[in-house]
Parts: C-alpha cells; sequence; structure tokens
C-alpha cells in the first residue's frame, strides 16, 4: 500500500492531516501500536517541516508487511548545513510560527531517534528529500 | 480547577491515565501518552491534531485563553473534550498532580 499527499507552506488549519491519515491507515492495516506511534512522530513532524520551512512538497507512506517508509519531499530554500539541522534545539522558524509551539528544534532530532533508517539530500534553493524507513516491530524503547 | 467546558459535557465522565503539560508540540508528540490529558496553553489547530495522534482523551487550556471556533470544530470532529481554567500552567499541573494525577 502506497500513499502520498499534497504538503503546502503554511497552511496550518490543514497541516498534520496528512499524518493523521497516515495513523489511520496503519492501524487499519494492524501495524505494531509501537510502529504506529514513530510513523506518526516521524510523519508529522516531517510534514510540519514541509510547513514552516518550505514551499510546497509531498509526504508519502510506503506499507510493507514488515516495514514502513515515510517520505518527504518538497521544493524549498534547501537546507544549507544539514549536521547544525539535526542538533537538538536549533531552529530557523519564524517567531509568529513558534508562538503555535513550533520551533522547537526537535523536529529532525526525533524523526532521527524514532526511525531506524533515514537519508536526507538536500539542495540550496531547490528543495529537500527526506526517506526513512520504520520496521515493524515493538522496540523497547 | 475551576474549569469550564467548551466542548464535550456528555463526554467527560472519562478517567484519564496521565497528564502532560506542554507548550511545545513536539514535545506533546513524543512524550505524552495515550489516555492522557493534555494541559497546554496553545490554542491553535495543531495542539488538538497532537490530541488525536497521540490519543489524548481531553485537553485542558490554561490561563483562560480559549481557542477560536476552528479549533473547537476539529475537537468536535474527533471527539476530544476540551476544558479552559483560569489558572497557570504550572498550578493547573500541580493541583492535578496533587489529586493524584500522574505525569505521562
Ligand atoms: N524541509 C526543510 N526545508 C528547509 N529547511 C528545513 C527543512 N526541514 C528542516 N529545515 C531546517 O532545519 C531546522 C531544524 O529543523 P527541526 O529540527 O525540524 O526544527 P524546527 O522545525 O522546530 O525548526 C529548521 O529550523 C530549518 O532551518
Ligand atoms: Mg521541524
Amino acid at each position: 500500500m502506497e500513499m502520498t499527499f499534497d504538503v503546502k507552506s503554511m497552511d496550518f488549519k490543514r497541516a498534520g492531516e496528512a499524518a493523521g491519515k497516515i495513523k489511520k491507515a496503519l492501524q487499519l492495516v494492524g501495524m505494531e501500536i509501537d510502529t504506529v506511534r514513530r510513523a506518526v512522530i516521524v510523519a508529522y513532524e516531517a510534514e510540519m517541516n514541509i510547513v514552516i520551512h518550505a514551499r510546497q512538497g509531498t509526504l508519502t507512506a510506503k506499507v510493507h508487511p514488515d516495514r514502513l517508509e515515510i517520505e518527504a519531499n518538497d521544493e524549498g530554500p534547501g537546507i544549507p548545513d544539514i549536521d547544525l539541522a539535526f542538533q537538538e534545539g536549533y531552529s530557523t522558524a519564524p517567531e509568529h510560527v513558534r508562538e503555535m509551539g513550533f520551533g522547537a528544534g526537535m523536529g529532525l532530532p526525533n524523526i532521527k531517534r524514532f526511525s531506524d533508517d533515514l537519508e536526507i539530500e538536500s539542495k540550496i534553493d531547490v528543495g529537500t528529500q527526506l526517506k526513512t524507513i520504520i520496521y515493524n516491530q515493538t522496540s523497547g524503547e | 480547577m475551576h474549569a469550564e467546558v467548551i466542548y464535550g459535557e456528555e463526554m467527560l465522565d472519562i478517567d484519564v491515565s496521565s497528564g502532560f503539560g506542554c507548550d511545545l508540540i513536539s514535545d506533546s508528540l513524543c512524550f505524552s501518552r495515550p489516555d492522557c490529558l493534555l494541559i497546554t496553553g496553545l490554542t491553535n489547530v495543531q495542539i488538538v491534531r497532537v490530541a488525536d495522534m497521540v490519543e489524548a482523551r481531553a485537553i485542558m487550556f490554561v490561563r483562560g485563553k480559549r481557542p477560536g471556533e476552528d479549533v473547537i470544530q476539529l475537537a468536535k470532529e474527533n471527539r476530544i473534550p476540551l476544558l479552559v481554567t483560569k489558572r497557570f500552567l504550572f498550578e493547573s499541573c500541580g493541583i492535578l498532580y496533587q489529586q493524584g494525577l500522574h505525569s505521562s
């Protein structure tokens, strides 16, 4: 099963819908509770990064019996320093977004922590591609 | 708590297993537990999305901050009761903790 959702920049009303739909689908196919929980964190944070930091993009979930792949592709400014972006607390989110509870700089670190495999490619002024894999198993976190 | 119910009066006969007080979306998402009560100063729609994702039982807004219609609407769609208290976040958590509600 594969599903893709369009994600728009700064659309805070609809933001999170894609992650929500992915969650429902994973529950329906009977993925482990822990897998669903990790997928929700990865999908929501990846979706919000498109909403907050990019112009537009897509969020895709590919569901396999043993694993789940979540991908976020966007057109946007790209990430100049990926190591820095993955540091806990690092954020360039603007003030009006911080007032909504975002901009903690924990999105990328949490995506890394809750996924089993992560690849990221980013080109300045072109966009960012994030690929993650989450294995369907109960992790003793 | 002197909390007022904004939506979901009929659903309030519920048990919450824990409480989570937070003004950061990322933390709410990864540290709160299913069936918890989210206690927050955030009143935008995203707190309802997060509540739905983590399967929180209800949301309590602090500092007397009332959410807008869009927030109430989304809470209705997801059947998440909303409450509001005049107390601050720290105080709200303190009172609930004292009453036996533990941390997520
Ligand atoms: N899709 C993206 N496009 C451009 N920049 C991004 C993207 N995702 C993350 N970033 C950059 O990496 C930083 C850290 O991201 P993250 O850890 O999710 O924290 P936050 O979103 O709270 O700022 C962001 O502030 C931003 O500068
Ligand atoms: Mg982020």
